[in-house]
């Protein structure tokens, strides 16, 4: 094996297990938005969090 | 009383709403220079010449230096979140080392993985246990253990204040990993950039390296915000629907 096939590899591995982590990382944070929105929207909030117009009134 | 202010700052950024609004502020502006620096350091790693005795080979330095480093920074950064777990109970530091052990894990497995893809060249073997290695892999164990640890427990609380505690058991290998190559003979090279008396390394060499470990560190530190972040929400999903759950059980006891 050449050293380029090493040099290659290196980057390779690096890059792909650095991306995964991003893509990890995105999906998460999406999933975790996605389910407080759907709690939000069936009335089920924070008792500290900030209260809208209605609840205001 | 400037230290007073410095302190009630930072207790301002331990509210995890303060947190999140700050992390939605300055998540982009992290990513955008964590690309510019990958886009710099990458073409400084590929532009430059070789070594006069590793030639191409050198290349494979700018990803395994800066990963070796982050695997060290990582546990060192979760150290000090358990400090502030144990002693200060935080609502953020358990946050900060449970989304910080993944991050630690995959840094290490870089470093491991590109360390052997250089040794098999360079030393002709992908693997020897001598004590660089084998307690960089220690290291790698050890961020599995605590990922699995967070993992088994299903009150997080308790799952922190244990991880908490082996976290900073588990520090007394950073310096074993850092001066493994002074205290015994191992075939991997001593310190060359963090050393007394300077980098050893060519300015050649230098400027590229340096540029990818900071790049790496903005990385990781993007992804360890963005990953607390997810934590926080986490665990704000999880009250709400305990919450759910405590609000159907008070409805159904008052119809019956």
């Amino acid at each position: 094996m050449t050293h380029g096939f090493y040099i290659a590899m290196s980057y390779g591995i690096a890059a792909l297990i650095s991306l995964c982590l991003i893509v990890w990382v995105w999906l998460d944070g999406h999933a975790r938005k996605r389910e407080l929105a759907e709690l939000e929207a069936s009335g089920i909030r924070r008792r500290s969090a900030p209260k809208s117009e209605g609840e205001k009134a | 009383m400037p230290q007073i202010a410095v302190l009630t700052k930072l207790t301002d950024l331990a509210n995890p709403t303060r947190f999140l609004g700050l992390a939605s502020r300055i998540l982009p502006w992290m990513a955008g220079i964590t690309a510019v620096l990958f886009a710099i350091g990458l073409y400084l790693s590929f532009a430059g010449e070789g070594d006069y005795q590793q030639g191409m080979t050198v290349r494979i330095m700018y990803v395994h230096v800066p990963a070796a480093w982050l695997s060290m920074m990582c546990y060192s950064v979760m150290a000090a979140s358990a400090i502030g777990t144990l002693v200060w109970r935080h609502p953020l530091a358990d946050v900060s080392h449970k989304a910080a052990a993944p991050l630690g894990a995959a840094f290490t497995l870089i470093a491991l993985a590109t360390g052997s893809l250089w040794g098999k060249p360079m030393w002709g073997t992908w693997w020897v246990w001598d004590a660089r290695l084998t307690s960089v892999f220690v290291l790698f164990l050890m961020y599995l253990g605590l990922i699995a640890l967070n993992r088994a427990m299903d009150d997080p609380g308790k799952a922190a204040r244990v991880s908490s505690v082996l976290i900073l058991v588990g520090f007394v290998n950073i310096p074993i990993i850092k001066f493994s190559v002074d205290w015994w003979n191992t075939l991997h090279q001593p310190a060359s950039v963090i050393r007394m008396g300077g980098s050893t390394i060519d300015s050649t060499f230098l400027w590229p390296l340096l540029i990818m470990a900071i790049a790496f560190t903005m990385l990781f530190f993007t992804l360890h915000v963005a990953a607390m972040r997810n934590e926080i929400w986490r665990r704000r999903v999880s009250a709400q629907r305990r919450m759910a759950a405590r609000m159907a059980g008070q409805t159904l006891e008052k119809g019956v």
